[in-house]
């Protein structure tokens, strides 16, 4: 009898350890809502959840991109940077009257550009990304500054202020390009050649080469992905701001990855996945958001966040 | 010469392979004895048990009388027993001096290291062996036998008496060599014993006192270098007995599909020149490291050729990927089934499919459906054993991992299959299963090509025999044609001459 009960508990507890293992992540999530929502009653209002979502769209667009390229095993420490330069060009292209389009079609011609190069050194020049990455990241700032001579654009028309600032059916745009990109990003992931070998490379890169793929072309890729990632955020911060200065960015590299990492994905490659991504981007802007509400000192701030981030990978390790 | 390592009743097994069962050694003070065998026939075994890397299951290790009780390689050490691998253990960007007292650097009064007693000590250490160079220079810029030296300088100076040396000329030069085995006899007359594993056997005679000879991991013989030839030696190291378990079956000839012509590459091969036919099975038989797989490598778009020229169905074809390979329609199955062959941490639908992607998708969409049941079908057809496609390959066994990544290419449908040691580390059972696979793809019409380095399995399943030394085909055989003893002796890099010699 006692010893059926046992049984009984141990099933009970196997079940538990497999959903936490499963859903550890989505768990400390909405224990940590439930936490804020207790700690500060303006958490779930609408506006507030919107906020929280919005403000994550911008790292969350880039973190979609960084996925692509730490599944293949690399690092893009240039997307801060990619943003600055894409977004400074959008508004000099603004500035000289050349249409949204046009502008639209610079910022993203611009993050493929940085992409390509960034690949190219990585496959055909078989330099460590981190070293690629790190170079391009001053590179492009460098180029920021130069073309901005240190000095912001600001002032756009208003159909371009849409992007960042404007809503359909209530809900904030930036927010739809954010699940529009969480959609894409999955589907190219699930659905087509480059996402099934992204997974491989990461995984094994020897036996893909062996399978007689082009390793080279399909690495080139992810960091193109993540240069277009990084343009499309820029045409959403530099609309929501209003204006494109050659500082934005600095820094964002280190929320992106900690998203990506936070979301499951293994630095080494191979493991990992979209949905993830999505989670950790989101639970970077509620420790945000909620710090800010409960009245957490900015000092504090980045402690607890950094505490959160290597517990998510601690936990990601016991998973294994 | 009395024993002064005895090692007697060795018994070791791993899970499904007997790698020695009652194996006698002996070693005397100041002798050089060579260790001989087959690739597989439990040479690295005994020599890791008596290093204390492996426990043996069963059996007694004396050292001057005394039992040892082997606990670890750290024990071994202390009795006196060094080993050093065929990979050599240092540290490249350290000097001579540094990697001799690794681990064991003299300090001073302050706590910091002595240099110059380091370097001393290390000086005193190698002009043992008339050796004086420089102890600060960095090991990256010795030459492959200098490393060698400072290897064994580094066993020296833990007052080793029994050197075990892995293969030692293997990365050396005519000049090297010879200088090499001057260090060896000035370290028997310095009452040091070796035991010295190698396959060239031409050097045995030039170095070593005795002999003692493994097959399928049993002693064969020990015996005096004096009284043995070449045939004798060969003789005893070959000789298994063909086993019904390799199912033949002749294949008619048809029209040739891979034609190679004077294929060259610097350090690895020089001319080799080769065809296959529809439905045939052409062995590469061997020794570890004759260059075989670098030579497929080549063909397969791995790695660029110097030189010559490719032809498929008697066309000419550049491979320069292996890409361009794949599109040629060539398989190559790996040797290093983990490394090279899988993706461990993806399913055995994503790793069968991996190879098929292209064909099976459309501007880049893949064609779920379509893959889902070339998958299925295709794990049902070869008897997969997993529970579902989605599982992870890190879950299989050997054998079924192995059958994975054949049916990655068994879906293609190629003309040309590399197999690269395709039944290494797998159970008799699977690799049945695994020849009924190839003589599949040969009656479908496809040339098969096949390094292996087990003899019996070469000289069973293929219809044509190629034997490599050192990146060079020495000899072309009929599989019904030729002994193993032949084989082994071409393989080992004699010549015809020498053969003729040896039957007077």
């Amino acid at each position: 009898m006692i010893t059926n009960i046992n049984i009984q508990m141990f099933k009970i507890n196997m079940q538990i350890i497999k959903v936490l293992k499963s859903y550890g992540l989505l768990i400390a999530f909405v224990l940590l809502c439930i936490l804020l929502a207790i700690l500060s009653p303006a958490f779930l209002r609408w506006t507030n959840i919107l906020n929280v979502v919005r403000q994550s769209s911008i790292f969350g667009i880039m973190a979609l991109g960084m996925t692509f390229v730490i599944l293949t095993g690399g690092i893009d420490l240039s997307v801060g940077s990619i943003l600055a330069v894409s977004g400074m060009l959008a508004a000099g292209i603004l500035k000289a009257d050349a249409g949204v389009v046009a502008a639209i079609a610079v910022a993203v011609g611009v993050g493929l550009v940085f992409g390509i190069i960034n690949g190219l050194l990585i496959t055909i020049g078989k330099i460590a990304p981190f070293v690629v990455t790190l170079g391009m990241m001053s590179i492009a700032r460098s180029l920021t500054l130069i073309y901005s001579r240190g000095h912001p654009i600001s002032g756009f028309s208003e159909s371009f202020r849409f992007l960042g600032g404007g809503s359909v059916f209530g809900i904030p745009f930036p927010i739809i390009l954010f699940l529009t990109a969480v959609f894409f990003a999955w589907l190219i992931l699930e659905q087509t050649r480059l996402g099934r070998y992204t997974y491989a490379i990461g995984g094994n890169e020897e036996t893909v080469k062996l399978s007689g793929i082009n390793v080279s072309l399909y690495k080139t890729m992810v960091y193109v992905i993540s240069g277009i990632a990084s343009a499309i955020s820029a045409l959403i911060l530099t609309s929501r701001l209003n204006s494109a200065g050659p500082t934005a960015g600095i820094g964002y590299e280190l929320d992106v990855i900690a998203a990506v990492v936070i979301g499951g994905t293994s630095l080494s490659g191979g493991r990992g996945s979209v949905w993830g991504t999505l989670l950790g981007a989101l639970l970077i802007a509620v420790i945000n958001n909620g710090m800010n509400l409960i009245g957490i000192s900015p000092h504090f701030q980045q402690l607890v966040k950094g505490i959160i981030i290597v517990t998510a990978v601690i936990l990601d390790r016991l998973r294994k | 010469m009395h024993p002064f390592l005895s090692m007697s009743m060795i018994t070791k097994s791993f899970p499904g392979v007997m790698a020695l069962q009652n194996v006698n050694f002996d070693l005397a003070e100041r002798e050089v004895h060579a260790l001989l065998g087959e690739n597989g026939a439990g040479k690295s075994t005994l020599m890791k048990i008596l290093s204390g890397v492996y426990k043996p299951d069963s059996g007694v290790i004396l050292l001057d009388g005394k039992r040892l009780v082997a606990s670890g390689p750290r024990t071994m050490l202390r009795a006196g027993v060094s080993i050093i691998y065929q990979e050599l253990n240092l540290v490249l960007y350290m000097s001579v001096a540094e990697n001799i007292f690794l681990g064991r650097e003299p300090l001073n009064a302050t706590g910091l290291i002595d240099k110059e007693t380091m370097h001393k000590n290390a000086k005193s250490l190698l002009s043992q062996f008339k050796l004086d160079f420089d102890t600060n220079a960095l090991v990256h810029t010795l030459s492959p036998a200098y490393q060698q030296v400072v290897e064994i300088a580094k066993a020296l100076s833990l007052k080793s008496r029994i050197l075990i040396m892995d293969e030692p000329t293997a990365s050396l030069t005519g000049h090297e060599i010879d200088q090499l085995f001057d260090i060896i006899r000035r370290l028997r007359s310095n009452g040091v014993s070796i035991v010295y594993i190698s396959h060239r056997l031409e050097e045995i005679w030039k170095v070593a006192d005795r002999v003692t000879i493994l097959r399928d991991g049993q002693k064969i013989i020990t015996r005096s270098l004096s009284d043995l030839t070449i045939s004798e030696i060969i003789r005893n190291m070959v000789g298994r007995d063909l086993i019904e378990q390799y199912p033949k079956q002749k294949v008619e000839k048809k029209e040739e599909v891979l034609c190679v012509d004077g294929l060259a590459k610097i350090g690895v091969c020089d001319g080799v020149s080769f065809r296959v036919q529809r439905g045939e099975i052409l062995g590469f038989a061997g020794l570890v490291g004759a260059g075989r797989t670098e030579i497929m490598q080549l063909i397969f778009g791995y790695r660029r050729k110097d030189r010559g020229s490719i032809r498929i169905n008697n066309r000419k074809v550049e491979i320069r990927s292996t890409r361009d390979a794949v599109r040629n329609g060539i398989a190559f199955i790996p040797e290093e089934r983990k490394k090279q062959g899988l993706v461990l941490g993806l399913s055995v639908f994503d790793n069968i499919s991996l190879a098929n992607l292209d064909r099976n998708s459309f501007l880049g969409w893949l064609r779920k459906r379509v893959l889902y049941d070339l998958v299925t079908s295709i794990v049902k057809n070869i008897g997969i054993k997993t529970p579902s496609i989605h599982q992870l390959v890190d879950n299989l066994s050997g054998g079924n991992q192995q059958k994975v990544v054949l049916s990655k290419w068994f879906v293609r449908d190629c003309q040309i299959y590399i197999f690269d040691e395709p039944t290494r580390g797998i159970d008799v059972g699977a690799k049945v299963e695994i020849y009924r696979l190839m003589q599949t793809l040969a009656q479908r019409g496809a040339a098969i090509i096949l390094i292996s380095s087990d003899l019996t399995e070469v000289l069973n399943i293929s219809d044509r025999i190629m034997v490599v030394y050192r990146g060079q085909i020495m000899k072309e055989f009929e599989w019904d044609k030729v002994t193993q003893e032949e084989v082994m002796h071409y393989a080992l890099g004699f010549t015809e001459k020498t053969l003729e010699k040896e039957l007077k």
